[in-house]
């Protein structure tokens, strides 16, 4: 496949990235989703919390995270988030289907831990 | 009433001559209906937009349906390189072929294929490839299909008369951010003579959500 568009390299010897510059999950990082119940407006399923999965994508670019943008907070407030793969499985106990069936969605960093 | 000649969705063309319900709002608007008129009354009179900012986005909105991303997947099908740029960067290639974005969703391309069937469903609210698809469809907003689509997506595809043999994997991708999912079918067997323009008129909304396969016989305009 010919290159599709430039893809950012990792900084050269010299440059230092900014805080939360760089994304810090990697496809292929295991994570788990965070278990949080705050008021108001938040896009993490409840389904989802706590599950565990894997990182597939880093999606590119960084987009403003819409619960800060749920407040009016848009400055300052992009943030890297990620393609996940969570086994159906591991999502309802009494999964009817293949054990290869999986769930996919996209979910800021600050939802997610390092298992 | 009025009484004038048109014609009727049958193609029958008469004078009228039997009564009709009449076309128009009864029911008092509710909460949100009030709430939608107030703010866009104050954000007219304010200044910060005009009437016809808000006539011009209907006009925006009417002008995407499911024909737009039946040229983008046929595209797909018969340009390689296209197919490509579009499973790398769905927006850019969308955007490459003439179908702008209005907002600032991106847009990922998921491709069916002999090992892996993705269905797409917003399980917060109606996340939908607006762009490319216009108006999602009344069930995709209903809870059942957001919350089966998640459960138990072998049922629900059943129930859309598509069955998924056990080795093939079931990809379900729920839309909640600012990501916009539109499902690439497969291109069915005995195509392979078809035009580009033939083949888009095969590619219908629901195979593009992904309840449905690509088929020949599909009728076209459903």
């Amino acid at each position: 496949m010919p290159t599709l568009k430039p893809v950012a390299a990792p900084p050269i010897q010299g440059v230092v990235p900014a805080l939360n510059e760089l994304p810090g999950f990697s496809p292929g990082d295991a994570i788990r989703v965070g278990v949080r119940s705050p008021i108001g407006h938040y896009r993490v399923p409840i389904y989802l919390r706590g599950k565990t999965g894997t990182v597939v994508q880093v999606i590119e670019p960084a987009m403003v995270d819409n619960e800060a943008e749920g407040f009016g907070k848009n400055a300052g407030s992009k943030r890297h988030y990620y393609r996940i793969s969570i086994p159906m499985t591991q999502v309802w106990a009494d999964y009817q289907g293949s054990p290869r069936d999986e769930l996919r969605i996209e979910i800021f960093e600050t939802w997610l831990e390092r298992v | 009433m009025t009484h004038t000649s048109h014609i009727h969705d049958d193609g029958s063309h008469h004078d009228h001559d039997h009564p009709h319900a009449e076309i128009s709002v009864g029911e008092k608007p509710g909460y949100y209906a009030v709430m939608e008129t107030a703010v866009r009354e104050l954000l007219i009179a304010k200044g910060l937009i005009t009437a016809n900012d808000i006539r011009h986005q209907l006009e925006v909105l009417d002008s995407r349906t499911p024909a737009l991303g039946a040229k983008v997947v046929a595209r797909a099908w018969v340009d390689p390189g296209f197919k490509a740029r579009l499973l790398a960067d769905g927006r850019a290639a969308c955007e490459e072929f003439g179908i702008s974005f209005y907002d600032d969703t991106q847009l990922i391309v998921l491709e069916n294929t002999p090992a892996v069937h993705n269905l797409i469903v917003c399980t917060l609210c109606s996340c939908y490839p607006r762009p490319v698809l216009g108006l999602p469809p009344d069930w995709y907003k209903l809870k059942p299909y957001r919350a089966r689509a998640v459960s138990e997506p072998r049922v629900v595809l059943r129930e859309f008369g598509t069955i998924i043999p056990d080795d093939v994997e079931v990809r379900v991708s729920d839309s909640t951010s600012a990501v916009r999912y539109l499902v690439l079918p497969m291109r069915p067997a005995g195509t392979e003579n078809l035009g580009e323009e033939q083949l888009a008129a095969l590619v219908t909304r629901d195979a593009m959500i992904g309840v449905i396969p690509v088929t020949l016989d599909q009728e076209v305009g459903q």
